[in-house]
């Protein structure tokens, strides 16, 4: 066997893009340029207006097979991944391997060999390790697709575009927009992938808001303002990102307690008020009340958390139909 | 059998020799420079003219996975790249499986090597019982086995007075310490440099303050205790001028660097290729210039291979799921030459770092051309452009970020006690 490693240096995410620029795969945003990124919203957006109707089905993707890799546990992305790729007419199969392959010993290489024997045109991998997708990408056989949903710390860049979609419904235009994103950022892939998205689309300011024990190192270099005080942070912003907070950051004397978490950095309508007045406030969910966000914030006006998980759907359909190289044209 | 090496430039940086000249061996020991000694006819002549005629490197940490790992290379099969690359003596680190904690593994590591007849090896005893890095080990049985000096390598001693005392019972015995500086938890099972690429890439980073502040520890301890001790493959810029600070108030320590430091940073991990997945990861372009700045003022004695074999699995996965290390024995003399063209050392300060540098580490007269030492010698030819590539590698492991790359010259000949190793075919 000769094995192919990506050259030293090479440039991130270049496998994802065919010669003629086309998405071959979808690993990460970075990289991307923004008439792509632009493409998949206005694509989106076609597919979000069929969503509304009483026949939901197209058949751009029939005759297709999904399979839906996930070695970590997921409810709500595996399934709306499922519901976008069926509203596509395309066959799904849900694997969930979770740990008991790699108890058996069984690698990840091996895995994908014995999914590839059974004829499917596109993996959704979702992975612990960082790189793990485009590791799955550079391996799989040619004809297979491979969409990220999320890898370790590294990307999710999926939900980043159903954010995206979700903003500028709601903003328009991304340069003149302030975005804060808040909380646990050294962990999150989602905001790393948001990052990318939002300074491809040229907006106006990029901010992030968290102690230092929860900033990557260097953080500055992604392109963003780094802020460690919540209310100097969110002043004048017109969309306020807030992160999940996992349980486990205390043991790793990450914070001290959620309660001084939530008093820090806990977004409440009291808070909100030194943002535009008129903010919207998104969540990748599931989103853990009291300790990130009140529930007075997350069911209030200016929350599009549930809009966020409807986009999702649209916003896959987008993405899977244009790896698949489906015209989706017709669709709306 | 004798054998003479005719018009080479022979340069021997431990007896301060430069010059074109005739080696003469006789019965696997070098008895001449410049002029046959009476009666000398030789049975071989291997002509060196246009090539440098060097000591046979001195290679201070090299895997050679035996016993224990012998999926991903042997002693034989790593001692055979060892020679290909001009390497006449190579040091093992403890951490086979089992470790060498005993006179039994540094036994049979021995009679392996023997066996297979190329580059000699040596062996570092481990410094805790079974590399636990709880009990001490029996010192006294390794170093009547033969090791030359004792080491933790990668894996932690369990509290500082554990290492104290281990120091103190090596000083007892007149071991080095080779020290690997890291700070098990302040490193949080990170698997690159806590920096730039590793937060765009969702890597868990290793700080560089892992080495500082292992290195600060260690320091205090060897100021403590008086052991002799060096420590390896230092990888950041802060970490090595510490040492050299150490170094002018007077501490026995010294330091190597690994070659594949002076060359590649975080940078190179790109996409996530996992043949720069390194232990201790690759650090920032201010770091490795750092480095060749100390190795360039000499504080910095020796580079070493740290050649780390793998099978093709071992790569192939997630990048934190795959297992550090790079094959590199083959490559150690070519990239240390290259830092001559680069203007960080003279081509005989380095070649004094692959030489005398590792051997005087180790404690042992190798890595000299004097007349009456053991014929190690390595003819390289300088002019003699090769592509690094996975069939020209005669090490199990082909696991090298520097495939791909050219190098200026060669080794074409490698002598072992007097006798061709290695020999290239055209």
């Amino acid at each position: 066997m000769t094995l192919h490693y990506p050259a030293p240096g090479a440039s991130p995410a270049s496998i994802q893009i065919t010669r003629e620029g086309r998405l071959k795969h979808f690993l990460t945003i970075e990289g991307l340029n923004r008439a792509l990124i632009t493409e998949i919203l206005d694509t989106a957006e076609s597919f979000a207006s069929m969503n509304d109707q009483s026949v939901k089905k197209v058949p751009l993707l029939r005759g297709k097979t999904v399979i839906n890799l996930f070695f970590e546990a997921s409810t709500r992305t595996r399934t709306t991944f499922e519901l976008a790729a069926k509203r596509l007419s395309a066959d799904v199969l849900n694997i969930n391997i979770g740990q008991s392959s790699a108890v058996k010993g069984e690698s990840l290489l091996d895995t994908l060999r014995n999914l590839e024997a059974m004829y499917c045109d596109m993996f959704i991998v979702r992975h612990a390790d960082s790189g793990a997708s485009q590791f799955i990408a550079h391996h799989v056989a040619p004809h297979i697709s491979v969409l990220n949903a999320g890898d370790g710390r590294h990307a999710h860049p999926t939900q980043a575009m159903l954010d995206m979609f979700t903003i500028r419904r709601h903003k328009g235009d991304f340069t003149k927009l302030r975005v804060a994103i808040v909380g646990d950022i050294l962990h999150s892939r989602v905001a790393r992938s948001q990052i990318h998205a939002l300074n491809i689309l040229n907006t106006g300011e990029v901010r992030v808001i968290a102690p230092k024990t929860l900033l990557p190192a260097e953080v500055e270099k992604l392109g963003v303002h780094v802020f460690h005080d919540l209310e100097q942070g969110l002043r004048d912003v017109d969309v306020v990102i807030m992160l999940r907070l996992q349980k486990e950051r205390m043991q790793g004397a990450l914070l001290p307690s959620e309660h001084e978490y939530f008093q820090l950095y806990g977004l409440t309508e009291e808070r909100l008020k030194v943002a535009a007045p008129d903010a919207i406030v998104m969540h990748p969910g599931p989103a853990n009340r009291g300790v990130e966000i009140s529930s007075r914030v997350a069911d209030g006006p200016r929350s599009v958390i549930l809009e966020q998980v409807t986009n999702g759907i649209a916003v896959r359909m987008a993405i899977m139909s244009m790896v698949m190289g489906a015209n989706p044209g017709g669709a709306a | 059998m004798k054998l003479q090496i005719r018009g080479g430039r022979v340069i021997d940086p431990a007896n301060g020799i430069d010059q074109v000249t005739d080696l003469f061996i006789a019965y696997g020991r070098i008895t001449a420079l410049g002029e046959a000694p009476d009666g000398y006819t030789p049975d071989q002549v291997i002509d060196a003219g246009g090539c440098y005629v060097l000591p046979g490197l001195v290679d201070l940490a090299a895997r050679l996975r035996q016993p224990g790992q012998e999926h991903k290379a042997t002693i034989a099969s790593e001692t055979r790249a060892a020679a290909a690359g001009g390497i006449t003596a190579l040091c093992c680190p403890p951490d086979t499986v089992p470790p060498i904690d005993s006179p039994a593994e540094i036994n049979l590591i021995t009679r392996l090597a023997k066996a297979a007849g190329q580059a000699k090896v040596f062996a570092l005893g481990a410094l805790t019982a079974d590399l636990k890095g709880e009990l001490l080990s029996e010192m006294a049985a390794l170093k009547a086995a033969g090791c030359v000096g004792v080491s933790n390598t990668l894996r932690p001693v369990t509290t500082t007075l554990v290492l104290r005392r281990a120091m103190e019972y090596a000083g007892s015995h007149d071991l080095t310490v080779f020290l690997h500086p890291i700070d098990f938890e302040l490193a949080n099972q990170g698997c690159a440099h806590e920096g730039a690429v590793a937060s765009r890439l969702g890597l868990p980073g290793i700080p560089a303050a892992a080495e500082t502040a292992a290195i600060g520890q260690q320091l205090a301890l060897i100021e403590q205790t008086g052991v002799r001790a060096h420590f390896c493959r230092v990888s950041t810029a802060r970490g090595a001028a510490m040492i050299q600070r150490a170094q002018y108030d007077g501490l026995p320590v010294s330091m190597d660097v690994c070659a594949h430091q002076l060359y590649l940073t975080e940078i190179d991990i790109g996409d996530f290729n996992s043949l720069c997945h390194t232990q201790p990861p690759l650090r920032t372009l201010r770091d490795r210039d750092g480095l060749r700045q100390c190795l360039g003022r000499g504080s910095i004695a020796a580079i070493s291979s740290d050649h780390q074999p793998h099978e093709e699995d071992a790569k192939l996965a997630p990048f934190p799921a795959t297992e550090p290390g790079i094959s590199a024995l083959e490559t150690l003399l070519p990239l240390t030459l290259q830092l001559v063209d680069d203007g960080v050392l003279t081509l005989e300060e380095a070649v004094r770092r692959i030489t005398c540098g590792p051997a005087q580490i180790l404690g042992l007269s190798a890595g000299t051309l004097s007349v009456g030492a053991a014929a190690d010698v390595c003819v390289y030819d300088p002019e003699q452009p090769w592509t690094l590539d996975e069939r020209s590698l005669l090490s199990a492991g082909k696991n090298t970020p520097f495939l791909g790359w050219e190098f200026a010259g060669r080794v074409t000949h490698t002598l072992v006690d007097g006798r061709v190793a290695f020999e290239l075919t055209a």
